[in-house]
């Protein structure tokens, strides 16, 4: 008999389009459901809540709205490396956050030594570039950094999934100790450059540019990534390796070359995520293990290594959490953050790898 | 066939998984030719296939590509020294369309006889539906596209392993004559099939595979012709020709 190992890695169209898991049909009723009396108790009936019915407060809708959608953006350019980089190598790096803080340390530094000032800057002070070169610089070292993992220690543990998740777990313990030797334990925030600290008014409410800002550097994430991934034949590649890495080898495909190249892209989206963290809510120990954990719950709504699945996934996941407070009623604004998992629950009871996952 | 002509030659070669052995002791000479390997279901031809392009590592013996050793190497340098594979089942890429399955090998082509522009010329078929996700494609458009992906290689040697699986007699006879058109341009075909009818089409020399071994060589009509070898070396009777093996 032909040994039937050799067929686990053999995801021919046929089967990967059977396997595609459909939705139970209890469990879908459960979430349209919820999805309308979430709707109806917004729109009317959320009398009591901080923010009151949306026909009531149209002005505390959209704001809360616009907090979905620009906190999604940064959920999405925290996610978005950490799915690429598991949709490729089936690695779960664990050390996404570290990199994220790493990099936000890196930026308020770097911003500090350009501004001439280590304390209490005043955005007045920040031009556009004194936010930009701290940016990319770094996201730079998590890039680095992250390709240094990845070459010395990864490599050699290929396909070994769980070793790779405890690797870079250690990995995770041993910066989170090493920044707080170097940046101390004090929270710190990247200042946003001068041009974009102002408030627009929305509906008779004040609204923060740097919000908006925020969205704006993740929707050209976004574009980028996509055109990268769709427009060059590396990207192609890439997509390919998510679907069969071992008939991209075959194919004469130098596959650790690409490896390596998603790994730096991955992590510099990881840098880049931080500094927008830092800049939007400060960096402090803790941030590295938030931002991982923000990460996988985009990603498991999403489902892992799929790109769409990362925007959705931020979507969903950052309207929960603007949401939730805004509209639970006053004395239960406290059980927020429980909303997030009921989000967990109710996606995963419908689709269990995510919203565009695939099984492994 | 003299010795400096033989394109690929393998020698002795041994594979498995773990403690089962499935390839015990293959040897077989291609030149610029095309040549079947027939057998009946897990006699180890996928694994044959699966050895040879590098995915799976031998254990003993050694494939030798125009002089040079490739036993051992990762796939990725299997394939740029010059053996191409198309895999059972195809394995297309989900994600890609099929010009990107194309386009994601091209800039390696440049200057070379086969670029996606001449794999469209082969099979017109595939540059009607470009823009079509691989998964859309009939199974004959499926095999197209598979066969299509390795020639961009260019390579001295191509692996088909079952390509007509599956497909219609019309899209065979395409496939048939795909590969008479790629001997005929100096590539060399080395096809895997359990189909012997489509083997004898595509292939004039066919070796016969029973566990793990190559016990038989037959050329042109031969095997098609004595229902008695077929019983004996792919288990089949007269009767079930008209049924499978058709």
């Amino acid at each position: 008999m032909e040994p039937v190992g050799i067929d686990q890695h053999r995801p021919s169209t046929t089967t990967a389009r059977s396997r595609r898991v459909e939705p139970r049909r209890l469990p879908v009723l459960v979430a349209a459901a919820a999805a309308v009396a979430l709707a109806v108790w917004v729109t009317f009936l959320a009398d009591g809540t901080p923010a009151g019915p949306a026909t009531e407060n149209p002005g505390k809708f959209v704001v809360t709205a616009l907090d979905a959608v620009t906190f999604a953006g940064l959920l999405f350019v925290a996610a978005s490396g950490f799915t690429l980089i598991f949709g490729l190598m089936r690695t779960v790096n664990m050390a996404h956050g570290s990199l994220f803080l790493l990099a936000a340390y890196i930026a308020i530094r770097v911003q500090e030594a350009m501004v001439g000032r280590s304390r209490n800057i005043d955005p007045a002070d920040v031009a556009v570039l004194d936010w930009l070169v701290p940016l990319l610089v770094g996201a730079g070292v998590a890039a680095a950094l992250g390709l240094v993992i990845q070459q010395v220690f990864l490599q050699w543990n290929e396909g070994q999934e769980l070793r790779q998740a405890l690797m870079t777990l250690a990995i995770t313990v041993v910066l989170a100790d090493q920044m707080l030797r170097e940046f101390g334990g004090l929270a710190q925030r990247m200042v946003w450059p001068g041009a974009v600290t102002h408030f627009l008014s929305v509906m008779g409410e004040r609204y923060a540019v740097t919000r908006l800002f925020m969205l704006g550097v993740a929707v050209l994430v976004g574009v980028l990534l996509w055109l990268w991934l769709t427009r060059t034949s590396m990207g192609m590649v890439i997509r390919a390796g998510v679907d069969d890495r071992q008939m991209v080898r075959a194919l004469g495909i130098n596959i650790r070359l690409v490896f390596a190249i998603t790994f730096f892209v991955g992590s510099f989206l990881a840098g880049v995520g931080g500094v927008l963290g830092a800049s939007f809510a400060g960096a402090a120990p803790g941030t590295d293990g938030s931002w991982l954990l923000n990460a996988l719950v985009v990603v498991i709504i999403g489902g892992l290594g799929s790109l769409k699945g990362a925007a959705a996934g931020s979507l969903l996941y950052g309207a929960v959490v603007a949401f939730s407070p805004a509209y639970l009623p006053s004395q239960y604004s406290y059980y927020a953050i429980i909303m997030t998992f009921a989000l967990l629950a109710l996606v995963l009871a419908v689709r269990p790898y995510g919203l565009f996952g695939r099984p492994a | 066939m003299t010795d400096d002509q033989a394109l690929l030659e393998v020698r002795d070669l041994r594979a498995g998984y773990g403690v089962s052995r499935v390839l015990d002791g293959v040897s077989f000479r291609v030149a610029h030719e095309a040549v079947a390997i027939v057998g009946r279901n897990g006699m180890g031809k996928s694994t044959l296939c699966d050895t040879l392009v590098g995915l799976l590592r031998a254990s003993g013996g050694e494939v030798v590509l125009r002089g040079e050793r490739i036993d051992g190497l990762a796939p990725e340098r299997v394939a740029n020294s010059g053996i191409a594979y198309v895999p059972q089942g195809r394995r297309l890429f989900p994600s890609l369309t099929v010009d990107e399955h194309l386009a994601m090998l091209a800039r390696r082509t440049r200057g070379k006889r086969w670029t996606p522009d001449a794999v469209y010329e082969l099979f017109p078929r595939l540059a009607e539906r470009k823009k079509h996700g691989g998964a859309d494609l009939s199974g004959g458009e499926q095999q197209m596209l598979a066969v299509g992906r390795a020639l961009l290689l260019n390579a001295h040697v191509i692996v088909m392993d079952e390509p007509s699986e599956g497909l219609a007699p019309t899209i065979v006879d395409v496939l048939v004559d795909a590969v008479h058109h790629l001997v005929d341009q100096g590539v060399a075909v080395l096809v895997v099939e359990q189909n012997l009818r489509a083997a004898v089409r595509m292939a004039h020399r066919q070796l016969v595979m029973v566990s793990g071994r190559l016990e038989a060589e037959f050329a042109g009509d031969e095997l098609l012709a004595r229902p008695d070898l077929q019983h004996r070396y792919l288990g089949v009777g007269g009767h079930e020709l008209e049924g499978e093996y058709r």
